[in-house]
């Protein structure tokens, strides 16, 4: 009885020392979430120097937001671009994982490959894109080096055509990311059982075939939990269209991505409809994060 | 039984494979490294050298494109030393206060606790981003637009940061410590910080360097708070060299001001890579 009350005693220092979370999540986070969903359910604009509303209109921002049009524009542009950028991020991490975790290739210089590839994620990437611009503008170094080594006669306009402005993003964002899913699969085949690999070398298994029958299935769980965090990571796909296009999203509107159209509506103070993009961006990511949290939920368990 | 032959080409083809291997990551490597290499080299080129083409050897002017960059009109020092204080101080609350949700969760049993660990987990991916809109309204509502609060304080909240400490204690913050601890009469907030806070030394250090990384990237938030030119950090400053009209600018500086932010970090970054990678493998939650 004694026990149980000073267990009680102690206890009370878990409520303690959960109050700093709890009080700044609730005012930094959920109530901007509150207000951001009750915001979309209002009028709410400039139209010139006059403030429309706030003025209470039900679903009216919705219906806007989806026939309107744009907003489909968007999501394919971020969907693409998204695609672009994790097939080959993929297909590299795998091959790369697979290579470093042989040991019957014994690959040496492991820890300096993982350190190069992973540098890029940590570069600031408004400063990147901003690198690429002066890169690959009409007559910057990338230009200069092609022409000079006689690829082509003219510069090429990179940032005017639709497939390379994408190509630039994806190739950058695949870039800054490929080496932290390069790691996380590495984790991932590194905690394969070794015996699995003997057994089938001494079947005479071919190195393709272990990866295909072997590596491949027993990592599923984690490549679904790359892919669905990647595309949570996607659909924020911001600073470097941003910065590369300055804002515009040309060239034609392609490379504009669905929080660049946010950030539009919420410089213009159009309050209601970044409130209903938000919800909706919320709803999208909130269904893809319940995916996450069923695998590692399941994964957990073990660990 | 039939694959008897492939058994032997196999060992004919491991030499080849990994000669292949080898050729893939020396590409790779150089796609990760380039355009870094040529941000260097063009850092110390004069405006009228990069005008004339492209080259691969470095030229003479990095100090004098360094100094033209502060006589102008970006405040580039007052954004680095914006950058800092922000970094380092959400950084520092960061790792503090997670560490601290952490272990009320890790050493505690309470009712509550079965519903906030889940719930912790699951808003765990949810953006900054999709509130943005209530959180400018309700900064501009507490009249701290234009401070550093509101891009320093919400980082006491991090739920990655909190499950990566989470995962470290359950594998090395033994609880019978902490019972002897209580035995020698140490209250619980002195456990916390003398006996707690130092043995978890390894996990803060990669999550500080982290919390430091992407604050110091941050471009979204900033962006939305920050309007007087005196409080700018260095990412929205990159925005606007961007945003005006940069043909007339000297391009030595437009090189030198991104090399500004981003050298710092890579230098960082190499000198503590073994453990940023491993930390990486660690957590296994980084979006």
């Amino acid at each position: 009885m004694k026990k149980n009350s000073k267990a009680v005693r102690y206890n009370k220092w878990g409520y303690i020392f959960l109050l700093p979370f709890i009080i700044v999540y609730v005012v930094f986070q959920l109530i901007p979430m509150v207000t951001t969903i009750y915001n979309s359910f209002f009028e709410n604009y400039m139209s010139g120097l006059n403030q429309i509303g706030p003025n209470f209109v039900g679903l009216e921002n919705y219906k806007k937001l989806f026939t309107d049009g744009d907003i489909w524009i968007y999501a394919k542009n971020t969907l693409l671009m998204w695609i672009m950028c994790f097939i080959p991020q993929i297909i590299f991490s795998l091959l790369l994982g697979a290579w470093f975790s042989d040991v019957r290739l014994k690959l040496k210089g492991s820890r300096f490959f993982k350190t190069v590839i992973y540098l890029p994620n940590l570069i600031m990437a408004s400063a990147f894109s901003m690198l690429f611009f002066t890169l690959f503008s009409d007559g910057g170094p990338i230009n200069s080096l092609l022409m000079q080594i006689g690829f082509i006669d003219t510069p090429y306009k990179f940032l005017s055509h639709a497939g390379s402005a994408r190509g630039l993003i994806s190739l950058m964002n695949c870039l800054m990311w490929f080496g932290n899913t390069t790691i996380l699969l590495m984790a991932g085949m590194m905690g394969i059982d070794t015996s699995l690999f003997e057994a089938a070398e001494v079947d005479g298994a071919t190195s393709t075939q272990v990866f295909f029958k072997i590596t491949l299935p027993l990592l599923r769980p984690i490549l679904v939990y790359v892919m669905i965090t990647s595309l949570i990571g996607g659909l924020q796909l911001f600073d470097v269209p941003q910065i590369l296009t300055n804002g515009t999203g040309d060239p034609m509107q392609s490379t504009m991505t669905l929080i660049m159209f946010l950030n539009k509506h919420l410089y213009s103070k159009n309050y209601g409809m970044a409130g209903a993009l938000s919800v909706v961006l919320f709803i999208i990511t909130a269904i893809l994060s319940l995916i996450v949290f069923k695998i590692t939920g399941n994964d957990k368990r073990k660990g | 039984m039939e694959n008897n032959n492939q058994t032997n080409s196999k060992g004919i083809g491991i030499h080849a494979r990994r000669v292949i291997a080898y050729a893939v990551l020396c590409i790779i490597t150089f796609f990760c490294l380039f355009w870094f290499y040529v941000l260097f080299i063009n850092a110390t080129r004069s405006n009228g050298e990069l005008q004339s083409g492209f080259t691969l050897a470095p030229s003479t002017h990095l100090i004098e494109n360094w100094k033209n960059l502060l006589a102008g009109t970006l405040p580039v020092w007052n954004g680095m030393l914006n950058s800092l204080i922000v970094a380092a101080l959400s950084a520092t609350l960061c790792v503090y206060f997670s560490t601290m949700t952490a272990y009320a969760i890790h050493a505690y049993d309470f009712k509550a606790k079965r519903f906030i660990y889940p719930f912790i987990l699951m808003i765990m991916m949810i953006p900054t981003q999709v509130t943005a809109l209530g959180f400018v309204q309700l900064i501009t509502k507490m009249k701290l637009m234009d401070s550093f609060i509101p891009l320093i304080v919400p980082s006491i909240a991090a739920p990655v940061t909190f499950f990566y400490m989470k995962q470290y204690m359950e594998s090395s913050l033994p609880l019978s410590l902490i019972e002897a601890a209580r035995i020698d009469g140490s209250g619980e907030f002195r456990t916390f910080n003398s006996i707690v806070l130092p043995l978890m030394k390894p996990a803060i250090a990669v999550q500080a360097i982290f919390t430091f990384v992407s604050s110091w990237n941050n471009y979204f938030v900033p962006a939305l708070i920050l309007h007087d030119d005196k409080k700018k950090t260095l990412p929205i400053l990159i925005a606007q060299l961007r945003a005006a009209d940069w043909l007339k600018f000297d391009m030595g500086q437009v090189y030198v001001m991104i090399a500004f932010s981003i050298f710092p970090v890579i230098i960082v970054y190499l000198i503590l890579s073994k453990h940023i990678v491993q930390g990486v493998a660690l957590g296994s939650v980084k979006g």
